[in-house]
């Protein structure tokens, strides 16, 4: 803390800080406190919203889980599945590979290490159409893993997610020092127990990071989703949402207040807590805390 | 190293041989089906499980290979594909390869002008199996058998008739009634029969007609005659053309080399949209970027002050805006922003009047100034947490020096902060460049790339970035999918990416890392 840089401050001083930090606020959650807002309010109307609601009512949530008309938990449920198999998907297959580029020395091991690099610069969403038309090659042979499927859009995903996690988990594994498992293969451990036995449990942090991470990525991922996934009944949340926008906005606000309200809670009741080891697994460790 | 154990060897082996079963099983399927690069995938894969569980020498592979194989199969294959349908014709009307399309025109028929035609019945047996008898001109019968009709005589024993001498049965088969023959008609219809040197198809629900097959080819002179009509038909570029210029659909995929880009280069329609499209993400994602790091650099430089109570308490409220899924912020302010009913218009119009209802959906340079605010919005937090980690690696040394020789604030600032701050933050802002470049999902869920442009020659409206342009292009055009001009612009971004890539390179250590052989 670089205390020298700053001075302590007259009132004046302070008084001009606190303002623009709380018009930051303002600014920050003007449109949380309108959407919380409406999610209470009686009133399903955009026009007429007011910001305190006069008989504050959950009549929006219960519409959300009890309308057959809105499949809204089926979407939600899509969603939980599909991220968390592939965060799960993602931890288990990096940290497969990182341990490989860490541990191992063999021909084409920098090459790969290259090859990683430079694949994981390249976003996986501009190859839309060839992934497009390559489930739809799958869907001719294997049909559940095909278009408009779960199990293809976790595949999808799991690609996706190689490249940068898997260099990511490799430069945390660097920092584990060799001697451990060292001392655990003289007494006869293969380097697969070793990786399972000491890595592994020494890990945890990174494992949890990429885990996390990977989970939020895929919970919001759209346009994949919305190429790949063609029935209501299977769409994720990031999909399904926009149909409450699409006709009526106006008059289904409400409902999708809520919907938005508790869509955001599920990312937020992770992110909040954990703040800081996410944040330093989004900036590739690039800015210690 | 210790040799595995023995039940564990076994079951490595039992695994590996069910795993070759199931590839043997589907490489004989995938030859039958004719997917040749299929197979070749599929063989090489399982040759290369095989040989990684065995080999000592490939023992890293073991661990490699899992996330190798969707590592290619769902980024690298895509990327290289994306290239190659980039130089083909690719679009609705073009999908199927051309061995498809030649089996499909190889079953088109039509009835000669002297045709026969057959009075049919259809019969079906418990197995829901279907027989047909016709019922010549002259009487004669023949019965379906297979995809054959062969002639049958009317005193074979079969055949069943009841008192009118209607054939209700054969063998095990029962005639069907109308409504049965309703529900089977479209199974009919889809099937060509052959019949000695002709062919015969339903014609209406109890008629059958003769027909011939309607097109021959050629291989040797490539020329599809229409027996018809007697037209010709030539190949010009995926698609069967007559001289008259008139065309058999569908047509095909062929490879037209660098046509889609110099389409986009030259052709007058898409250059201007692309150059328009391309100027406006330049513009979408510098401006993202400056506003949110200005916002950032300037709440970070509050928060890191350290007679500021309640640091924490800001920083963790500021976060929120980042930590909300950008497809539910970006459909929230898409409501407050609503032109008629949305809250910031209200407000505007509470506080200056009806004349400062803004048309934020409607006009093309509210519609940017409502994405620039909103990414801002989203991105602020981000660029605070990587300003507020850079601020605290200033060593304060410095400061106390340049307080010393009478630099002024501001001076500390441009002199000292900035350029200090920049060397660690610089890559991180370029990488933000390139994720706001390509940030899909706040342009195509707000806008959609409206408003409209009206003398677009594709579907480029006036907030489309290049990658929602290169999507509606693909998925939503008027005139079909344009999956083949859609990759050449993908494949452009993807040029653009890799630039600012190999910039940004300059900047990180990762490059040093892999030489180092770290």
């Amino acid at each position: 803390m670089c205390i020298a840089v700053y001075r302590r401050h007259g009132l004046a001083g302070l008084i001009v800080r606190h303002a623009l930090i709380w018009l930051v606020i303002v600014f920050a959650l003007f449109p949380v406190v309108w959407i919380v807002s409406a999610s209470f309010n009686p009133t399903n109307s955009l026009q007429t919203q007011q910001l305190i609601p006069r008989n504050p009512t959950l009549q929006h949530y219960r519409t959300l889980f009890t309308d057959p008309n809105v499949p809204f938990l089926r979407w939600l449920l899509n969603t939980l599945k599909i991220s968390g198999i592939t965060a799960v998907g993602t931890v288990i297959l990096c940290a497969l590979g990182a341990y490989a580029f860490s541990r191992f020395r063999f021909t084409g091991r920098r090459t790969g290490l290259l090859g990683l690099l430079i694949v994981q610069m390249f976003p996986q969403m501009l190859a839309m159409v060839a992934i497009y038309l390559l489930l739809l090659a799958i869907s001719e042979y294997i049909p559940s893993f095909g278009l408009n499927t779960h199990p293809g859009l976790i595949l999808v995903y799991l690609g996706g997610a190689m490249g940068f996690n898997t260099w990511f988990m490799k430069g945390y594994f660097d920092t584990i020092p060799r001697s451990l498992e060292e001392s655990a293969m003289v007494d006869g451990a293969t380097p697969f127990r070793a990786f399972i036995r000491i890595i592994i449990p020494l890990a945890r942090p990174i494992l949890a990071v990429v885990l996390i991470i990977q989970f939020i990525t895929s919970y919001g991922e759209y346009i994949l989703a919305s190429i790949l996934l063609r029935g209501t009944e299977m769409y994720t949340l990031s999909v399904g949402l926009r149909f409450f926008t699409q006709e009526a906005y106006s008059r289904r606000w409400g409902t999708f207040a809520a919907a938005a309200i508790i869509g955001a809670l599920m990312i937020l009741a992770i992110f909040l807590p954990l703040q800081r080891m996410i944040i330093s697994g989004l900036t590739g460790g690039a800015v210690k805390e | 190293m210790k040799r595995p154990r023995l039940s564990l060897a076994l079951v490595k082996v039992v695994l590996l041989c069910l795993l070759d079963a199931a590839a043997i099983w589907g490489i004989i399927l995938l030859g039958v089906r004719g997917s040749y690069a299929l197979l070749a995938s599929l063989g090489i894969g399982t040759l290369l499980i095989n040989f990684v569980s065995f080999s000592k020498r490939a023992y890293p592979l073991r661990y490699l290979l899992p996330g190798l194989v969707f590592l290619f199969g769902m980024v690298v294959y895509p990327i290289v594909y994306t290239v190659y349908i980039s130089t083909t014709n690719t679009q609705t009307g073009h999908i199927l390869t051309r061995a498809q399309v030649m089996e499909q025109l190889g079953q088109r028929t039509y009835a000669p002008t002297e045709a026969r035609t057959f009075s049919s019945a259809v019969y079906q047996d418990e197995d829901e199996l279907l027989r047909v008898l016709l019922t010549g001109a002259n009487g004669e019968l023949l019965l379906s058998e297979g995809d054959r009709f062969k002639d049958i005589e009317p005193d074979n024993p079969l055949l069943v008739r009841d008192d009118q001498g209607t054939i209700v049965a054969i063998g095990d088969f029962q005639l069907l009634n109308l409504g049965g023959l309703y529900s089977v008609l479209g199974q009919l219809e889809t099937e060509l029969f052959a019949y000695g040197d002709t062919f015969l198809k339903v014609l209406s629900v109890r008629e059958f007609t003769e027909v011939l097959p309607l097109y021959a080819f050629d291989e040797t002179t490539g020329v599809l005659t229409n027996l018809e009509t007697g037209v010709t038909y030539e190949h010009v570029e995926g698609t069967f053309t007559a001289p008259d210029g008139s065309v058999i659909e569908p047509g095909f995929r062929v490879s037209v080399g660098a046509r889609n880009y110099t389409d986009i280069l030259t052709d007058e329609g898409i250059r201007s949209d692309f150059l328009r499209v391309f100027t406006w993400t330049v513009l979408w994602s510098l401006f993202s970027v400056l506003f949110s790091f200005a916002i950032g650099l300037g709440v970070a430089m509050l928060l890191n002050d350290p007679y500021i109570h309640g640091r924490m308490f800001y920083r963790s409220i500021m976060i929120i805006p980042y930590a909300i899924p950008a497809f539910i912020s970006a459909l929230v302010w898409l409501g407050l922003f609503n032109t008629d009913a949305g809250a910031i218009n209200r407000i505007l119009i509470d506080l200056f009047g009806s004349a400062a209802k803004v048309p934020w959906l409607q006009h093309p340079i509210w519609a940017k100034v409502m994405l620039i605010f909103v990414n801002t919005w989203m991105t602020f937090p981000y660029m605070m947490i990587i300003s507020l980690g850079a601020l605290q690696s200033i060593p304060s040394g410095i400061y106390e020096a340049a307080r010393i020789d009478g630099a002024s604030g501001l001076q500390r600032f441009s002199r000292i902060t900035m350029p200090l701050l920049l060397i660690s933050v610089a890559p991180l802002l370029i990488g933000s460049f390139a994720f706001t470049f390509n940030n899909f999902t706040v342009v195509f869920l707000m806008t959609g790339g409206r408003p409209p442009v009206l003398d677009a020659a594709t579907p480029a409206g006036a907030t489309d970035i290049l990658i929602s342009w290169t999507y509606r292009i693909a998925f939503q055009g008027v005139r079909g999918n344009q999956l083949a001009l859609a990759s050449a612009i993908a494949v452009i971004i993807f040029v653009i990416i890799a630039t600012i890539s190999a910039i940004n390179f300059r900047f990180t250590k990762a490059l040093e890392d892999v030489h180092r052989g770290v």
